[in-house]
């Protein structure tokens, strides 16, 4: 789960790290609300989670009160699209901060290295800008350094990473206690990525966070509960129903409807589906040990995005018994009904009784194939081009 | 002979008094695995179906002579309870749960490392090999024994491959599911190593998906170390990036990480890519015929 920026400096304010005092709002009124308490100048930011918002116009400094209620409706309600056309994402909050007076700008990072199975540190006094930029164009001037994970990471090692990465002579003592405390923030509140872009050093020399982007692990949220309540909020109405069902589904933009049992087996169907020519609507992982009512709450998530014109289930049973699948069909089909084609492909532990029950229910619309790559083939035959 | 799990495992159960624990439990039994015991804190003394249960991963291990340890424990007790394993004179543990925050499984890998004990998962279906034992939850009707060796990232993907394998009258050494989150016990290179070493393996299959880079670390492996055939597939081309799609592990960060990056990486090095898991199956069978 990604962090708004707001969420993640009152993470790090927690922790103890300095960011600059701000409030969130919702509406116009809010924000110009929100910037005379604060006093000018102050920043008035796009609250989503993506990076490039300044370049996308999602950042704006307000010098008095006519600017902040121009740039609050400016940037409430515009949609942003990420520096990799990720999105668009509508924004819906901003987030009305002080202004700072920036005399340094460098970057600081902590992440989750899958390959090393360590944490990474990352410092640069080339803050500010895109770092991956940095990293391509001028590698030296980004210090990496993997964090040993069989000792404490004390202010010495970080005083030493920060050191290299050239920072500012006095900005330093300041910068390290703030690695210190990213890695605090990674270990206890089981963030996997924590980007501080631009760390700033302020023209009085103090050391501020001034962004935040922070990804938390969602398989630790059993024990972080004000993170879970966030992430509990959820827009999309589709991937929120799911949510409620405890399905795992990812909504696309294509309109054909894909349920698959297991996350590779359904990335791997929706490949074959594009293969095939097709445009995936969705990824929902129906899990192993599937029950028939799981089915019927999957076929009804499928449905209500109104853009699908045709769905394939495919099966592979392993603890999944195709009988209990057949059944959510069948079930499905008088609960809900199936407005539009069905095609389902049944194989592995019991698909013959399933096959049979499917037979003997006589489902209109209902189509079978024995084969994944003819499944495919069928389904995107059915659901025609995309509106 | 097959690689991990075989004729000498000797498997003890944490959480075989519970519900999921016990179904797969006995059906590992059921297929000839000889599981000696379970373990259940406070559960100590009882018994399910005859097997014994005990208090401690290292009472099944000094009593019952357990030299295997699977892992059926809810995700938050269930990297104490790979640590204990751990520490428990096994030589090998197979986490099965899913769920298991990152931070915590980043721990106990280096604990494990450190203990020289082979950890497999977590977030896996575990290990079979055909005729011999099969340790979780991996369906061993659809596999065969056989000259191929199977490492997978995705279940019901390998259950896939693995039943056309049959269909086209092969069969496998192992199956090996690594598991698909960030951080795993162990990787491809791991594995293919193990299959390397194994004389009844004949060729490798190994399926990835999109996230990390552990397909493209195996793709240089593979070069430099692997003299064997081996045969891959990639899920994940149409995952849009930033999407996470189930496994915590699939999740694309830039450009590294796609399933086509990936599938260059190993193209790159010799590997053939099948397009479909039916093309994977089909490639790898006449790959072997070939032989």
């Amino acid at each position: 789960m990604d962090l708004l920026e707001y969420q993640g400096k009152q993470l790090f304010a927690k922790h103890g790290i300095t960011v600059p005092s701000g409030e969130v709002a919702d509406t116009v009124e809010e924000a110009v609300a929100a910037a005379e308490r604060i006093g000018y100048p102050c920043a008035i930011k796009a609250q989503v989670q993506i990076g490039g918002r300044g370049k996308a116009g999602g950042i704006k400094i307000a010098e008095n009160v006519e600017e902040a209620r121009a740039h609050a409706d400016a940037i409430l309600g515009m949609d942003i699209v990420g520096p990799h056309g990720e999105g668009p994402f509508r924004v819906d909050q901003v987030w009305v901060e002080r202004g700072s007076d920036i005399a340094e700008e460098y970057y600081l990072s902590v992440i989750l290295d899958r390959g090393e199975k360590k944490l990474l540190a990352m410092v640069s006094a080339k803050g500010g800008m895109d770092i991956e930029a940095v990293a391509a164009e001028d590698p030296d001037a980004l210090v990496k350094r993997h964090i040993d994970p069989t000792r404490e990471f004390d202010r010495e090692a970080a005083r030493a990473i920060v050191a290299d990465a050239g920072l500012a002579a006095d900005a330093v003592d300041a910068a390290a206690e703030v690695l210190t405390k990213l890695v605090e923030v990674a270990e206890q509140e089981d963030a996997t990525l924590i980007e501080v872009n631009p760390l700033i050093v302020t023209a009085d020399r103090r050391v501020v966070a001034l962004d935040s982007k922070v990804t938390i692990d969602n398989n630790s949220l059993f024990r972080h509960e004000e993170l879970a309540e966030i992430a509990a909020d959820v827009d999309d109405p589709q991937e929120a129903m799911a949510k409620e069902k405890g399905l795992t589904y990812v909504k696309l933009d294509g309109n054909v409807g894909i349920l698959a049992n297991g996350a590779g087996l359904c990335m791997s169907t929706l490949d074959v589906v594009a293969q095939a020519g097709g445009a995936p609507a969705n990824f929902l992982d129906a899990g192993g040990g599937s029950k028939a009512e799981a089915i019927v709450d999957a076929l009804e998530v499928i449905t209500s995005d109104e853009k699908v014109t045709a769905i394939l289930f495919n099966i592979f049973g392993g603890i999944t018994r195709c009988d209990e699948i057949a059944k959510g069909i069948v079930t499905a089909s008088q609960q809900i009904g199936l407005k539009v084609p069905l095609v389902v492909r049944l194989d592995g532990t019991n698909s013959e009784e399933g096959l049979k029950i499917l037979a003997e229910a006589q489902l209109e619309n209902l189509h079978q194939e024995t084969t994944m790559l003819d499944a495919a083939r069928r389904v995107v035959e059915l659901a025609g081009a995309p509106a | 002979m097959s690689i991990i799990v075989g004729e000498h495992t000797k498997l003890a159960v944490s959480g075989l008094t519970g519900r999921e624990g016990s179904f797969h439990g006995l059906r590992n039994k059921a297929y000839g695995t000889d599981v000696v015991a379970g373990v259940t804190p406070g559960k100590g003394g009882q018994d399910v179906e005859g097997i014994p249960v005990f208090d401690t991963i290292r009472e099944a291990v000094e009593e019952a002579g357990a030299n295997t340890s699977m892992i059926f424990v809810p995700a938050r007790f269930a990297a104490a309870a790979i640590n204990e394993a751990i520490e428990s004179g096994v030589e090998t543990v197979i986490a099965i749960t899913e769920g298991i925050p990152v931070l915590d499984m980043l721990k106990t890998y280096w604990k494990a490392k450190e203990a020289g004990v082979r950890l497999i998962g977590p977030n896996c279906p575990g290990v079979l090999s055909p005729g011999k034992a099969n340790v979780g939850i991996i369906p061993a009707q659809f596999f065969e024994p056989g000259p191929i060796g199977v490492v997978s990232k995705s279940g019901t993907l390998t259950y896939q491959i693995g039943n056309e394998l049959k269909q086209a009258g092969t069969g496998n050494s192992s199956i090996v599911g690594i598991g698909g989150d960030p951080i795993v016990g162990s990787d491809f290179i791991d594995i293919l190593k193990l299959y390397e070493e194994d004389p009844e393996t004949e060729l490798i299959v190994m399926v990835g998906e999109i996230g990390g880079d552990a397909e493209e670390r195996a793709a240089e492996f593979i070069a430099e170390h692997i003299s064997k055939p081996v045969v891959a597939y990639i899920a994940g081309f149409t995952a849009p990036p930033g999407k996470q799609m189930g496994h915590a592990g699939a999740i694309i960060s830039g450009s590294s990480g796609t399933a086509q990056a990936k599938k260059e990486a190993l193209e790159a090095k010799g590997v053939r890519v099948g397009e479909s898991p039916t093309e994977t199956a089909r490639i790898a069978v006449e790959t072997l015929r070939s032989l």
